[in-house]
C-alpha cells in the first residue's frame, strides 16, 4: 500500500541533518540518539523488505509449479502419438518404441511429471532428439547469447524511451513532442521482424555500414569463456573483437528495442506530464532550479514507478520478440534455438527452451517488483 | 434504485439514461479524436479491401505469371511482383481478409471465454476464484508469443491453430479485466438492493454486472485486435500460420526474405501493410480508451 509522501516529510529530513550537524559540536548523546533512530528506521525497513521478498519468492512456487505442467504437457498434448509425430510416417515400430521409452511416454501421466519435476530440479532438461546431447549442455551459449542481445536492448529501449518521454513532456504540444510521440505510435505498430529485414536492407544490403547476421567475425571468432562475447572480448583484452560484437549488436538490438522503446517514452510521458504539475515541482521551479535539474532530479524519479512497470511488462515482449528477431539475424541465441527445434521437432529441446524464457520473465519481473521500494521509499511492504 | 423501477414496466428508467448518456458521450469524444477518426480510416479501408478483393482482383491471389518474376512496382502491378510472378497488390488486398479474420475472431474468442471465466472467478470468489485465477498468472508468466508458438508447436501449424493458439493467450487478460471489475461492481448497493428483491444470480449478471463491464473490455478488445494481428503475423513468418499458398502477410514477408536484396518490394509491401492496420486499431484503440475511460478524461 503506497502511503502518500508530504513535501514537510522530505523537509523535515533536511532539518534533521542541520540539527544533527549542529548538534555534532554540542553533546555527545544527541549525536549519538539521532543516528540510532536513523539506523533503526533503516534497519526496520531492511527487514520488511527482507519479508517481503521471502513473501514475493513463496507466491511464485505455484507459479513455478503451473509453468512446469504446461510445459511437461507440450508433448503429451500432441495429438494422436507424440512419438509419432516427432519421428514422422516412416519410423519403425522398435524405433517408435524406443523413443516412448527414452520419453517417458510409456508410464503413467503422474510419474512422468514427477520424475520431469525431478530431473529439473536436479538441473536435467532432458536430451535433444536432433543432437543426442544433454539440453543442460548445449542451452548455455544459446541462453547467453539471448541475455547479451535482450540487455543492450532493454538498455536501449530504456535510455532512449525515458528521454524521449521526458522530452515530450518537458516541451508539450511543441513540434517535438508531435514527432518523438509519432515515432512512438509507429515504432508500437511495428512487426519487429519487418523492422529487422527493413534494418538488413538499408543499412547492410544498401550502405554496408553494419554485419547483417551472426554474433562475430567468422574470421576471426571470439574464444568463448562465458559465451557473453562482450565480456569474453574484453576479458582476452581483445578490443578489435569487441568493436568487432557492437557492430554486430547494433542492428539486431536496435529492431529488438523499438517496440519497447515506443512503450516506455509513452508511459513516460505521461506519467511525466503528470508529476510535472505538481506542486513540489513549481516549488523546486520557484527556488530557481534549473528545469533540467528539476526533470532529473525530482521528477522523473515520481514518474518512474509506473514506468517501472511497463518495463518488468515489455522484458516479456522483449524476450519473445527475441526469437523472431534472433531468427532474421542468424543470431544463435534460445530463440534460435527454439526455431530450429520447431523445424526438427525436437520436442525436449522446444520444453526446455520455453521453461528457461518464461523463467528469465519471471526473474525479471521479481526483479522489478523488488526493485520498487528502491525507487519509492512510499511504498510499504505488509 | 434502477431495479426497484425495473419492476414497473412503463416507468422511466433513469440508469439506461445514464447508461445512454455514457455512450452517446463517448461516441462524441470519439469523433472529436482527430487520431481515432484516422485510425478508424485506415481501419474502414482495409475493411473494404478485404470485402471487395474479389471484386477489385477477380483473378485471384495465386494466379502465377513466370515470366514477370519480382518485377518492381509498376502501372500494371502497383506493388511489383513476387517469386512467382504474383502481384502482390492483389495479394496483400486478399491477405487483409486473413489477417482482418484472424484479429477480430480471436480477439472475440477470447472475450468470450475471459470474460465468463471472469465473471466466475469474480462473482462466487472462493475457489474458483483461486483456481481460474491462478491459471491467469501461469499462463500470463509466459510471453505471450511464446506460449502461442508452444501451442502451435503442440496442435500443428496451421491457420486455424494460430487463432486458437493467439485467442488462447489473450484469455488471461480479458479474464482478469472483468474479474477486477466484477469484485468492484458487487460491492455496489444497486447490486445488494438486486439481490434483496430475490433477483436470481444469472440476471444479476446479465441485467446488471455484464452491461457495467462492456467499457473496459471494449478497450482492451480494440487494442488486443492490434496485438493479434501482429502475433499472427508473428506465427505465419516462423512457418506456423497460414500455410501456402494463403497470402498471409507474415508468411509473405517471410517467403521474399531471400530475395529482399534485388526485389526488396517484396518485403517492403507486406510489412507496411501489417505495420499500417496494427497502427489504424492502434489509434482507435488509443481513441476509445480516452472516450470511455472517465479517468483520462482531461
Amino acid at each position: 500500500m503506497p502511503e502518500p509522501l508530504h513535501a514537510s516529510k522530505a523537509g523535515k529530513g533536511r532539518e534533521d541533518g542541520r540539527d544533527q550537524k549542529a548538534a555534532v559540536g554540542r553533546t555527545v548523546t544527541a549525536s549519538q540518539t539521532v543516528p540510532a533512530i536513523v539506523r533503526c528506521k533503516i534497519r526496520k525497513r531492511g527487514e520488511r523488505m527482507l519479508a517481503y521478498s521471502i513473501r514475493r519468492m513463496i507466491a511464485l512456487i505455484p507459479v513455478l509449479i503451473g509453468m512446469s505442467l504446461i510445459v511437461f504437457g507440450i508433448i503429451r498434448a500432441i495429438p494422436g502419438d507424440p512419438a509419432l509425430a516427432i519421428l514422422g510416417q516412416k519410423a519403425t515400430p522398435e524405433s517408435l518404441e524406443q523413443l516412448r521409452r527414452s520419453l517417458g511416454l510409456d508410464k503413467p501421466w503422474y510419474y512422468q511429471y514427477f520424475s520431469y519435476v525431478k530431473d529439473l530440479l536436479s538441473g536435467d532438461l532432458g536430451t535433444s532428439i536432433r543432437s543426442g546431447a544433454p539440453i543442460s549442455r548445449e542451452i548455455w551459449p544459446h541462453l547467453a547469447a539471448t541475455i547479451e542481445l535482450s540487455f543492450v536492448a532493454m538498455l536501449i529501449a530504456v535510455v532512449v524511451g525515458i528521454n524521449l518521454g521526458i522530452l515530450s513532456a518537458w516541451k508539450q504540444n511543441s513540434a517535438i513532442d508531435v514527432i518523438s510521440m509519432v515515432i512512438a505510435l509507429v515504432g508500437v505498430s511495428m512487426p519487429v521482424f519487418w523492422l529487422g529485414l527493413v534494418e538488413q536492407w538499408a543499412f547492410s544490403i544498401k550502405l554496408g555500414w553494419l554485419p547483417s547476421i551472426g554474433r562475430d567475425d567468422i574470421r576471426d571468432p571470439v574464444a568463448a569463456i562465458t559465451h557473453i562475447y562482450l565480456l569474453d572480448t574484453l576479458l582476452s583484452g581483445r578490443l578489435d573483437q569487441f568493436w568487432e560484437v557492437v557492430r554486430h549488436l547494433v542492428l539486431p538490438s536496435i529492431a529488438l528495442a523499438t517496440i519497447p522503446m515506443a512503450i516506455i517514452a509513452r508511459m513516460t510521458r505521461s506519467s511525466m506530464l503528470e508529476v510535472l504539475r505538481s506542486d513540489y515541482i513549481r516549488t523546486a521551479r520557484a527556488k530557481g532550479q534549473k528545469m533540467v535539474w528539476v526533470v532529473y532530479k525530482h521528477a522523473l524519479k515520481n514518474a518512474f514507478i509506473p514506468v517501472l512497470t511497463v518495463i518488468g511488462l515489455q522484458s516479456g515482449l522483449l524476450l519473445g520478440g527475441a526469437i523472431l528477431t534472433e531468427t532474421i539475424f542468424g543470431w544463435p541465441g534460445i530463440g534460435s534455438y527454439i526455431y530450429d527445434a520447431i523445424q526438427f521437432r525436437d520436442y525436449p529441446v522446444i520444453q526446455s527452451g520455453i521453461l528457461i524464457i518464461a523463467l528469465m520473465f519471471v526473474l525479471v519481473n521479481l526483479i522489478v517488483d523488488l526493485l520498487y521500494a528502491v525507487f519509492d521509499p512510499r511504498i510499504k511492504y505488509k | 434504485m434502477e431495479t426497484m423501477l425495473e419492476r414497473k414496466p412503463g416507468a422511466p428508467q433513469p440508469a439506461k439514461t445514464a447508461e445512454a448518456s455514457l455512450w452517446y458521450g463517448a461516441w462524441r469524444a470519439l469523433k472529436k479524436n482527430k487520431l481515432a477518426v484516422i485510425g478508424a480510416c485506415i481501419i474502414l479501408v482495409f475493411i473494404l479491401c478485404a470485402l471487395l478483393a474479389p471484386l477489385l482482383k477477380p483473378e485471384g491471389f495465386d494466379a502465377e505469371n513466370l515470366s514477370a518474376r519480382l518485377k518492381p512496382p509498376s502501372g500494371a502491378h502497383w506493388f511489383g511482383t513476387d517469386d512467382f510472378g504474383r502481384d502482390i497488390f492483389t495479394r496483400i488486398l486478399y491477405g487483409a481478409r486473413i489477417s482482418l479474420w484472424v484479429g477480430f475472431s480471436s480477439v472475440t474468442g477470447a472475450i468470450i471465454v475471459g470474460t465468463v471465466l471472469g465473471i466466475l472467478a469474480g462473482f462466487y470468489g472462493r475457489w474458483i476464484d483461486m483456481i481460474i485465477s491462478r491459471l491467469f498468472d501461469i499462463m500470463l508468466a509466459f510471453p505471450s508469443i511464446l506460449l502461442a508458438i508452444a501451442i502451435v508447436a503442440v496442435l500443428g501449424p496451421s491457420l486455424q491453430n494460430a487463432l486458437i493458439a493467439i485467442a488462447t493467450v489473450n484469455i488471461p487478460n480479458f479474464g482478469r479485466l472483468v474479474r477486477s471489475k466484477v469484485l468492484s461492481i458487487k460491492e455496489e448497493e444497486y447490486i445488494l438492493a438486486a439481490r434483496a428483491i430475490g433477483m436470481k444470480d444469472s440476471r444479476i449478471l446479465l441485467r446488471h454486472i455484464l452491461p457495467n463491464s462492456l467499457a473496459p473490455i471494449i478497450v482492451q478488445g480494440t487494442l488486443s485486435i492490434a496485438t493479434a494481428i501482429l502475433d499472427a503475423a508473428a506465427l505465419g513468418f516462423l512457418g506456423l500460420g497460414a500455410q501456402p499458398p494463403h497470402p498471409e502477410w507474415g508468411r509473405m514477408l517471410s517467403d521474399s526474405r531471400q530475395y529482399i536484396t534485388d526485389a526488396p518490394w517484396t518485403v517492403i509491401f507486406p510489412g507496411l501493410a501489417i505495420a499500417l492496420t496494427v497502427l489504424g486499431f492502434n489509434l482507435l484503440g488509443d481513441g476509445v480508451r480516452d472516450a470511455l475511460d472517465p479517468k483520462m478524461k482531461k
